[in-house]
């Protein structure tokens, strides 16, 4: 698991990397959360490169589109591969967080 | 090493000469006013064996070799005998290598020469103390760890005895589940519950995340399961009853998969809900399968008033529903390929399976050989339900 973020305007656009499971899923919530600032009005979390996702780490996303919640911002998916996608459809997760095909869609949601 | 760390230590001197113990307590009289050495004295062998019986304060000893009665190297035998964590330093005559080789190979931490250099005796106590405490150091996590794993010996039995071994069968139905635990535990668990008009309530579940906290979740998640389900036929209504009490102050996040199916043996009527579990497969006797179509619902404990649309279909005779987790689809081999949905569908392609039981070891066997003893990192489990009894 490799997690980079970047940040356009108030936005904060976090690239995840490789595999999130039970054994590194601690590892991507301290590095995700790490990456998150209180003036942050938007995350978007960029899941192209995205192998796979585990249980423990859908509850790491569940944890941080909580706490975004309390923090009047969102947290936005985008880019997921076939595989990662069905996760989340199968799971139900992209209720919680909204899937966009691309970056630029996501960013496009975040402004309406 | 500071005196102000305010550790007091109990050192026994053992010698035969009357002398020593005055200008002990003379050399040594900074250390034992500021409290962090005190003195116990014994004149040989056999006395210092009586003050560490007596006293298990004591948590290093400064023994002279030659005495009467018992002599400084057989003391050294009894002691790491008595409490193999005392620290033993040997007093020999200069140069007395001979006695020095016997007294290390029988357990002695270090040794000073006579005649006794009292600063270079400080500094041996210093380095010995220091050697004790990082010892009972590396004692006590040890120890920690073994608690930690025992912790977790408990959350396994916990998951192990919540799911049924006895499992229901009529003329026309078979029942059977079955779960290979990870060695860290993780959170699968199934269940199956008759109902009050004769029908059959199946249930398998994922909880996320692993380890005491999930065992703990799981066990909740499964008696609010079993109490809903008693109380209602609608598996939509059952999920959704549930996902409120999950739901309400879920400060960690937690979160469980069911797929819950309600089955009724008379007719072959099965109705399902789905809060993001894996979709089952049913196999037909043909060899072919289908998957359960896909209906909305949601992880349980995610959020609160969330509805689950119920499907339902009906099992023809000779068919086989496989309810399983996703340690089945996720297992991986050697190379990181996991095993699949198209793996799992063709594992009856050779021919329907005969029974409830035989199909579930079928799954676990084509799996197992799939994976050919690359490490499993999840709970492995399968319910299945076949309608029409197995032909003899």
């Amino acid at each position: 698991m490799d997690l980079k973020s970047t940040r356009e305007g108030s936005n904060l656009i976090v690239d995840v990397e490789g595999r999130v499971d039970g054994t590194n899923a601690m590892d991507f919530q301290t590095a995700l959360e790490g990456a998150i600032q209180p003036s942050d009005q938007g995350v978007i979390m960029d899941m192209g490169q995205l192998q796979y996702i585990s249980s423990a780490g859908l509850r790491v996303i569940l944890l941080v589109a909580k706490s975004l919640q309390k923090q009047n911002a969102k947290l936005l998916g985008c880019s997921l591969s076939e595989s990662v996608r069905e996760i989340f459809a199968i799971s139900g997760f992209d209720k919680i967080v909204p899937v966009h095909d691309s970056r630029t869609d996501a960013l496009k949601a975040l402004e309406d | 090493m500071s005196e102000s760390e305010g550790e007091a230590y109990r050192i026994l001197v053992v010698d035969d000469e009357p002398d020593v113990e005055p200008l002990m307590l003379q050399r040594m009289r900074r250390h034992i006013r500021s409290g962090r050495y005190s003195f116990v004295f014994a004149q040989n062998g056999i006395e210092a064996l009586d003050v560490l019986n007596s006293d298990p304060e004591i948590d290093m000893v400064v023994s002279d070799i030659n005495m009467p009665k018992m002599d400084g190297l057989t003391l050294l035998s009894q002691i790491s005998e008595l409490n193999p964590d005392l620290r033993a330093v040997i007093v020999s005559a200069y140069g007395d290598m001979k006695n020095i080789r016997t007294a290390m190979n029988r357990g002695a931490f270090d040794f000073v020469t006579k005649p006794l250099d009292f600063d270079d005796l400080q500094v041996t106590i210093e380095r010995t103390l220091e050697n004790m405490k990082a010892w009972k150091e590396a004692l006590s996590s040890r120890d920690k760890l073994v608690s930690l794993q025992r912790e977790l010996d408990v959350a396994s039995q916990m998951q192990q005895s919540i799911l049924p071994t006895q499992f229901p069968r009529g003329d026309d139905f078979e029942v059977f589940g079955s779960m290979e635990p990870a060695r860290n535990v993780g959170g699968d668990f199934f269940d199956v519950v008759l109902l009050d008009d004769g029908q059959i309530g199946l249930a398998i579940a994922d909880v996320s995340g692993k380890g005491v906290p999930a065992a703990l979740f799981m066990m909740s998640s499964r008696t609010l399961l079993k109490g809903s389900a008693i109380g209602l036929t609608e598996p939509g209504k059952v999920l959704r009853e549930v996902n409120n009490l999950l739901a309400e102050d879920n400060e960690s996040a937690m979160f469980v998969t069911v797929l819950y199916a309600v089955y009724n043996p008379a007719t072959g009527h099965l109705s399902y809900a789905n809060g993001g579990h894996n979709l089952p497969v049913i196999f037909h006797s043909d060899g072919s399968s289908t998957v359960l179509p896909y209906t909305e619902g949601l992880a349980l404990a995610v959020l609160s008033g969330v509805e689950f649309v119920e499907g339902e279909l009906t099992l023809a005779p000779g068919d086989t529903l496989v309810l399983y987790t996703d340690g089945v689809t996720e297992a991986m081999d050697a190379v990181n390929e996991e095993f699949g949905m198209a793996r799992l569908q063709a594992v009856f392609t050779g021919g329907a399976p005969q029974g409830a039981e035989a199909a579930n070891e079928a799954v676990f066997a084509a799996v197992r050989e799939f994976v050919s003893g690359a490490p499993q990192s999840d709970d492995i489990t399968c319910l299945t339900l076949r309608r029409g009894r197995a032909q003899a």
